[in-house]
């Protein structure tokens, strides 16, 4: 595929009547690539509002395909959906968000059509000049950023992370025209069997405006309460550095970084976190970060607005009493 | 029959190298590893060599460990064998170097190939060092081979595969026939210390190094697909603002009452 393509096709995703928000990121970076229309793919039976929803933040068209397997967790029928719509789209740009579909089925519709991929993507821009699209993402842990430019040859499919744009405000008088589209009946060489879910209550990880997290300096997994206590006075939710994931305190889903969640609260309070750079990863979006670890050099203060050099046994109890006296009063 | 399981790693900056000592050589585009800090086996790929092991401890299998670069520190690239893989393979050739994704995965199926026949194929879910995690799913791909990604939990028998696979909200079972690739994330839990026996068995074993030509690959397909313009380290330059008070209780107390003065509580 070369030469003629034109355009953006957003690999969408969507559940419980709703376009997932990472989707809307998608279709505002495909407007503002400026490169021809920009289209979504909505796999399974997706209904007539979600088409909509899509048209409403930007999207010109809408590719539905709707086959039982696809759009519903099987890797083999979605990379094979992608893969056949794009062939009708024949997009320039082919973009995922950085979820568990897009991580693994944005790079294998890529190796299936003989293009490039890149993951985990901050930005995705088109060259001046030559109007060659260069992509910008993290590697090495966090510690260094790359650019990467695509060679000519289309599509150019880039797995962009969560929050790196902002949606377009929604707006219902766009059109957009829904395009059906019959698949092949994909082969699927992976049955499952049993999903287990351990969803949190309270506010999302990814969704809190206040985000406090532990990390290996607390020891163990009982001072968590004391973090669940002060999560909610502020309404936020609880996470926690690898460290104390893999030791087994709290579940992996509570993981906040590189390879856990991605956090972008206005308010990240950490405690016993050293602030390494596969944690940073995953909440540089931070707008204020606040650091309470007993160690002065820690690189968690690099990021931090404010910072508390101490034992956290010493420090927290009255920080979460003086915050519960301002909130209560 | 042994169950025939090819687990790929690759060695690494180790990632754990302080972020103060984070060197790169922006003209050459390349991270410069910081001095005396050896390199190491990436960290998702040990849990995939632990994966097997588990696998090895309850069934006949045989575990070779293939390696795609040059400049192999023998004592790190043999530390799946002293954890008691039977074999290990190193593709070592400058042309294989530097590879990106895609070629990594062109040239490591045609190693897993010329290997023989196999039943599974185990990564790790990414590499440390440029967090692709592309290579697996080009190998799949490439092989056209059944693929689960982030598994906590491998079974494997009678030609079966069972997989736990981490879901950002709990996990999945998986099911699917061999031959299969499927990738591994750290909830697998802590790979095993290589025991004396095992580093001792590990000495007396020599890898089988292969070179470029050994694998007939085709130089256009070793290409970067992408093209790495620029290598950076990002600036991070936040003043943070510390907040002292007489003793522990007295800088919590003061750390709330700043915060909520700067409005952010
Ligand atoms: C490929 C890869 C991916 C990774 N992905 C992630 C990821 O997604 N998320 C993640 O978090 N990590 C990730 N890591 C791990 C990361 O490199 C660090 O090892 C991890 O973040 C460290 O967790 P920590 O800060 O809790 O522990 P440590 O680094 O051990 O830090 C503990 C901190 O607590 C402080 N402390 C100790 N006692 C006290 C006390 N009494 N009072 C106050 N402070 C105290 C110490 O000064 C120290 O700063 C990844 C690593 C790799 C190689």
């Amino acid at each position: 595929m070369t030469g003629a393509a034109l355009g953006v096709l957003a690999a969408g995703e969507w559940t419980d009547g709703r376009l997932y928000p990472g989707t809307g990121e998608l279709l505002a970076l495909g407007r503002s690539l400026d490169c021809g229309e920009v289209s979504v793919a909505l796999l399974g039976d997706a209904p007539e509002s979600v088409c909509r929803e899509a048209v409403s933040l930007g999207a010109d068209a809408v590719y539905t395909a709707s086959h039982p397997l696809t759009g519903d967790g099987d890797a083999d029928a979605d990379v094979s959906a992608i893969a056949q719509i794009c062939g009708q789209a024949k997009p320039r740009v082919l973009l995922f968000g950085k979820t568990a579909f897009g991580a693994e089925v944005g790079p294998r519709v890529a190796f299936r059509l003989g293009v490039g991929a890149a993951q985990d993507c901050v930005a995705v821009e088109a060259e001046d000049e030559s109007g060659r699209v260069v992509v910008t993402r993290p590697v090495h842990g966090g510690n260094a950023m790359a650019r990467l430019r695509f060679p000519d040859a289309d599509p150019k499919v880039a797995i962009v992370r969560g929050k790196a744009y902002e949606p377009l405000a929604a707006d219902g008088s766009r059109r957009g025209e829904i395009r059906r589209v019959e698949l092949e009946p994909p082969v699927v060489r992976t049955r499952r069997v049993e999903t287990v879910e351990s969803r949190s209550a309270g506010v999302r990880l990814e969704d809190a405006s206040v985000v406090v997290a532990g990390g290996r300096g607390l020891g163990g997994p009982s001072p968590f309460e004391q973090l669940e206590e002060l999560a909610g006075l502020l309404g936020g939710a609880v996470g926690a550095s690898r460290a104390v994931c893999d030791a087994g305190w709290l579940d992996h889903s509570y993981q906040i970084g590189l390879t856990g969640k991605t956090i972008t609260p206005d308010l990240y309070i950490t405690v016993g976190i050293s602030g390494a750079s596969q944690h940073m990863a995953g909440c540089s979006g931070a707008r204020h970060t606040v650091a309470i670890n007993k160690d002065a050099d820690s690189n968690i203060f690099k990021a931090a607005s404010f910072g508390a050099v101490g034992d956290w046994q010493d420090i927290l109890p009255s920080f979460i009493e003086t915050i519960r006296e301002l909130v209560e009063s | 029959m042994a169950l025939n399981i090819v687990v790929c790693a690759k060695q690494v900056v180790d990632p754990e190298t302080p972020v103060s000592a984070f060197r790169i050589d922006a003209d050459a585009r390349r991270v410069v590893p910081a001095p005396g800090v050896p390199p190491v086996v990436n960290g998702f790929d040990e849990n995939a060599v632990e994966a097997a092991l588990r696998i090895k401890d309850g069934t006949d299998a045989a575990i070779a460990v293939v390696s795609v670069g040059s400049g192999f520190a023998m004592d790190v690239m043999k530390k799946p064998l002293s954890m008691g893989a039977d074999q290990l393979v190193l593709v070592d050739d400058e042309a294989v170097a530097d590879l990106d994704a895609a070629a990594t995965a062109y040239v490591l199926s045609r190693a897993i190939e010329r290997l023989g026949g196999y039943d599974l194929v185990l990564c790790g879910r990414q590499a440390s060092d440029w967090d692709n995690a592309q290579v697996p799913l080009g190998i799949a791909e490439t092989l056209g081979l059944p693929c689960v990604t982030m598994a906590q939990k491998v079974e494997a028998h009678n030609g079966g595969l069972v997989v736990e696979r981490v879901l950002d909200e709990g996990y999945q079972v998986v099911e699917a026939d061999m031959p299969a690739l499927v990738t591994v994330s750290n909830e697998l839990g802590e790979p095993r210390y290589p025991s004396l026996r095992g580093i001792m068995a590990a000495s007396r074993k020599s890898p089988t190094v292969w070179t470029a030509s050994d694998l007939d690959l085709d130089p256009a397909r070793l290409a970067p697909s992408l093209e790495l313009v620029d290598l950076f380290i990002p600036v991070t330059d936040r003043q943070c603002e510390m907040v002292e008070g007489e003793d522990g209780q007295d800088t919590g107390r003061r750390l709330a009452l700043r915060l909520r003065e700067e409005k952010l509580i």
